[in-house]
């Protein structure tokens, strides 16, 4: 049961659109930046990627090697937790199923950690199967620190909370423990079609 | 609603009676959702600009012309409106009394706070805070403001802050002007030596264009914590 504002929203054109999930507005042209503590600026030499299958790094690679791996280029919509949603963002990487192909028998759940210590959790079952890549370019141009670059997680299906700017490493886990922003409140899952904020919904 | 005030030529003060509310701490923010006659409805969050000891909740919004939710939060909402609100919401850009009881490491280290315009909202709640439980941890504010005039949260702010007034400054004004820089910092806020623990506030590039700076002059980064408005968001 909602309280309704006296004329609120009167007279404002707004074609109804498939594509914002409950309580998101479209941002239009904007890339708003939103992260917790101050943007690394990891030299590129000094980067690397690595897979821990929670006993040990099982896969690392330089920026040359990850550079190396072959990219596929997606358009996808994002949705942030602050309400704001991009539609058709132009995005270049390298699937997860591709870095983690050499990890036999990986464990169900999955912790992405970034340059900074950030870090979230996510179900391995949403990394796989084509629904996330670790992007190291947008709109055609090498992804700006602000936005994660070098290179950051991408998950579009899930909250962009979820999508780890500066990844550093995917570690493998038996069990769903909560990452950064999963400890202050948010929702372990964070799907913003059934409008997973916080925890709770 | 209990009361809906210009502070500021561009802000109001919203203070509202919220039954049943659990209380917060200082830093938190709210969602507040808007529903239209016709069904449509709409959400932005906002920083809690009062201390819980307060029992009303005060909220600063900034109207922005071509915003959706703060035009009618600051233009058409009146004593006695009601809407829907949901919080407190975040853990991480907080300050509190009791957090610095339980931790008293951390207390050891002073809190310095860095405001770009509304985004001094949660630390007027951090200072009246500080000031009504008497804390003894230093805490210190650098408010960077467009003019005088805009300056927000007046009847808390006191020898703690500095301001700098980055578009225009009263004649005989012998405080900071411009924008925020290197210089800046290393004068007016808490040396890297003492590891503050440092807040920065404001709009997207502000919050952006301060932490980078931070961190040149030596603060490790994991010292910072940051809370920014989108450059299409309204303030958060």
């Amino acid at each position: 049961m909602s309280v309704l504002s006296r004329g609120f929203g009167r007279g404002r054109s707004r074609p109804a659109d498939d594509r914002l999930p409950p309580g998101q507005y479209d941002a239009g042209d904007a890339f708003p930046v939103l992260s917790a503590g101050p943007t690394p600026h990891t030299p590129l030499a000094r980067w690397d990627l690595a897979v821990d299958d929670g006993t040990g790094t099982r896969a690392r690679w330089t920026w040359e090697e990850f550079r190396a791996l072959p990219h596929e280029a997606l358009t996808v919509d994002l949705h942030c937790v602050t309400k704001w949603s991009k539609f058709g963002t132009r995005w270049e990487g390298v699937a997860v199923d591709r870095l983690l192909q050499d990890v036999p028998d990986p464990a169900p759940y999955v912790l992405a950690t970034s340059d900074g210590g950030y870090t979230t959790n996510l179900p391995l079952a949403d990394l796989t199967g084509g629904r996330a890549w670790v992007v190291d370019t947008y709109a055609g141009e090498p992804l700006a620190p602000e936005h994660g670059g070098p290179a950051r997680l991408l998950v579009p299906h899930l909250y962009l909370w979820k999508s780890a700017k500066w990844l550093r490493r995917l570690t493998l886990r038996a069990s769903d423990e909560p990452g950064f922003w999963e400890t202050f409140g948010y929702h372990l899952y964070g799907d913003p079609w059934r409008e997973q904020r916080y925890s709770g919904d | 609603m209990l009361d809906n005030r210009a502070e500021t030529p561009r802000v109001h003060r919203l203070v509202l009676d919220v039954p049943g509310w659990s209380g917060h701490l200082p830093g938190q923010h709210v969602d507040v959702r808007l529903t239209g006659e016709d069904g449509y409805s709409a959400e932005r969050s906002y920083s809690l600009a009062s201390p819980p000891e307060e029992p009303a909740l005060h909220l600063l919004v900034e109207r922005l012309d071509d915003g959706e939710v703060s035009p009618y939060l600051t233009g058409e909402v009146r004593r006695d409106d009601e809407f829907e609100l949901r919080g407190p919401i975040g853990g991480w850009f907080v300050w509190s009394v009791s957090a610095d009881r339980t931790d008293r490491e951390a207390a050891r280290r002073p809190v310095q706070l860095v405001a770009g315009g509304a985004g001094v909202s949660p630390f007027v709640a951090m200072l009246d805070h500080h000031r009504r439980l008497d804390s003894p941890t230093r805490m210190q504010l650098l408010y960077s403001v467009r003019t005088e005039e805009e300056v927000l949260g007046r009847d808390v702010l006191g020898p703690e802050t500095t301001l700098t007034l980055t578009r225009q400054a009263p004649a005989g004004w012998r405080g900071e002007t411009g924008r925020i820089d290197a210089a800046m910092l290393r004068r007016r806020t808490i040396a890297p030596a003492e590891r503050p623990r440092t807040y920065v506030c404001g709009p997207t590039v502000f919050a952006e264009a301060v932490a980078s700076t931070l961190v040149g002059i030596g603060h490790d980064p994991s010292t910072i914590r940051i809370e920014r408005f989108g450059s299409s968001g309204e303030s958060s």
